[in-house]
């Protein structure tokens, strides 16, 4: 694997820092007329989700992070891991709870997500930006009350909870904005 | 995106603005009665300043550098007699690049004969509220402003006290080397984000610095007897716009700062340029008493234009270049 110089260090770039692969989020040259050259970086620790902030001294470098995005069909789930499916090689993976993390909640069965790898293995699941999913719970829906505003909590059928309007049913089917957690209006019937 | 690489990253109402700022501050200096003046950018001699890297080029088969900034040129004619003067154009920085920094910049730079760097301030605080319309201007020591803000004497400090305060305030990848790389890490990181802290932007001037950091500015005790640079900086909202020193006059202190500074880059690594003797010479002649200033002008107008990046009021920044 290569190494990275600040002066290379770019948003979205991958690398390794205390052990953990991490994405630079951003890199600031910070150089005082008569002083130092410093780079000051962002960067998202990708096991644990947490961003932070790290200064290093103008040219000093770091090991690049063998990590990558791929599109994977989300198959099932055991109890203990999560299936996934790369869909042109059919090659299956499975992440533990750890990895999907919150993702869990939006994942549906066939929906394709973003499952990050390292070193080949799963690390993180980002799941699709919207999805649609059915309502298994929720309190009696109002008549009539379509025109005004109001909502109340609706559980999903992977066990999300999300605000809805009065109106909705259990049973009917509901797109929502995973990054948000926000209702986004009926699913289309087809 | 390839075939839009053609054009300027700045809108052309920045570049507009540009236009019109150059005239302003030319017509400043001008009813002042301070000259401009033209100084060589292709030089056989170079920066040796510890911590600004000049770009190499060739010339009729031997290597000459692209100034870093305009001072060797201007220093020789103040001490030829040409009195009060300024230039405005380019200067050149190996490696600088970022949302505040292009390798290639404009600066302003001026030179007051007879004036020490409390008086310069004054004039520095008056173009950039002309310039800026900011009417506010505030001026602290060094020191006062690590108390304000670290609770830390940044002159009398020991490096293990200075290293504590930056350990509680910044996350490193690295262990500071020494007192000046923990104070400018302070400076840049802590107290400059936060020097316009309730969110009105002002004009601060900064006074006194650190002898270990005095370039070419001259050294003297402080009120409290402690040897100090007099040396200022120039910031608005949280920005480095401008470096000012009542100006080193005495050659053989010239020429022995001139050799520490090659001491430290050889010692670090960094390339080792020739040096300017002319201005060794020139101070041996004699230069009159007088405070210069540089100023970053593409930053002055990221303030004017409200733009947070470089390349927002460049019309061609190094990557297009």
């Amino acid at each position: 694997m290569g190494t990275y110089s600040t002066n290379e260090f770019k948003g979205g770039l991958k690398v390794m820092l205390d052990g953990d692969p991490c994405s630079i989020v951003e890199n600031e040259f910070v150089k005082p007329g008569k002083g130092q050259a410093f780079s000051r970086v962002k960067l998202r620790n990708l096991k644990t989700g947490r961003v932070w902030e790290r200064t290093f001294r103008s040219g000093e470098s770091l090991e690049s992070a063998d990590v990558m995005d791929r599109d994977m069909e989300y198959l099932y789930s055991d109890g203990e891991f999560f299936h996934f499916m790369e869909p042109e090689t059919f090659e299956q993976y499975q992440a533990d709870a750890k990895a999907v993390g919150d993702a869990a909640k939006w994942l549906k069965e066939q929906d394709v997500c973003v499952v990050t790898l390292f070193n080949g293995a799963p690390l993180a699941v980002t799941p699709p930006n919207h999805v649609i999913l059915e309502i298994t719970d929720t309190d009696p829906g109002l008549r009539g009350d379509t025109a005004q505003g109001g909502n109340k909590p609706a559980t999903l059928s992977t066990g999300a909870v999300v605000k809805v309007p009065l109106f909705l049913e259990i049973g009917e089917s509901i797109k929502v904005d995973t990054r948000t957690a926000e209702y986004q209006g009926r699913a289309k019937e087809d | 995106m390839s075939e839009s690489l053609w054009r300027p990253t700045a809108p052309l109402e920045n570049l507009r603005r540009r236009a019109t700022l150059l005239a302003d501050i030319r017509r400043f200096f001008s009813e002042r009665q301070v000259l401009e003046m033209e100084v060589p950018l292709l030089s056989r001699r170079a920066t040796s300043d510890p911590h600004i890297d000049s770009i190499t080029a060739g010339c009729s088969g031997a290597p000459a550098f692209l100034a870093t900034s305009p001072e060797f040129g201007l220093k020789r004619l103040v001490a030829a007699g040409i009195g009060d003067c300024y230039y405005l154009g380019k200067a050149f920085r190996n490696g600088e690049a970022g949302g505040r920094h292009n390798p290639e910049f404009t600066m302003l730079e001026w030179y007051r004969l007879g004036w020490d760097d409390h008086r310069l301030m004054i004039e520095v605080g008056e173009l950039l509220s002309h310039v800026l319309r900011i009417s506010r201007v505030r001026s602290y020591s060094y020191r006062s402003l690590f108390l304000q803000h670290l609770d830390v004497d940044p002159h009398r400090a020991s490096l293990e006290e200075l290293k504590a305060v930056v350990a509680r305030v910044l996350e490193l990848s690295f262990e500071p080397a020494g007192r000046d790389e923990c104070l400018d890490l302070l400076m840049s990181h802590h107290i400059e984000p936060r020097m316009d802290g309730d969110g009105q932007p002002g004009i601060t001037l900064v006074y006194d610095f650190p002898a270990s950091q005095a370039a070419l500015a001259r050294v003297e005790d402080d009120e409290l007897e402690v040897p100090v640079a007099r040396r200022f900086e120039a910031y608005v909202g949280g920005m480095e716009l401008a470096n000012g020193y009542w100006e080193l006059t005495d050659a053989p202190e010239q020429l022995r700062r001139f050799e520490a500074d090659r001491r430290y880059r050889e010692d670090n690594d960094k390339p080792v340029y020739p040096f300017e003797e002319r201005l060794v010479q020139a101070l041996e002649a004699g230069m009159p008493d007088c405070a210069g200033v540089a100023l970053g002008v593409d930053r002055l107008l990221m303030l004017a234009c409200g733009a947070g990046r470089i390349e927002e009021v460049i019309a061609f920044p190094v990557e297009r270049a």
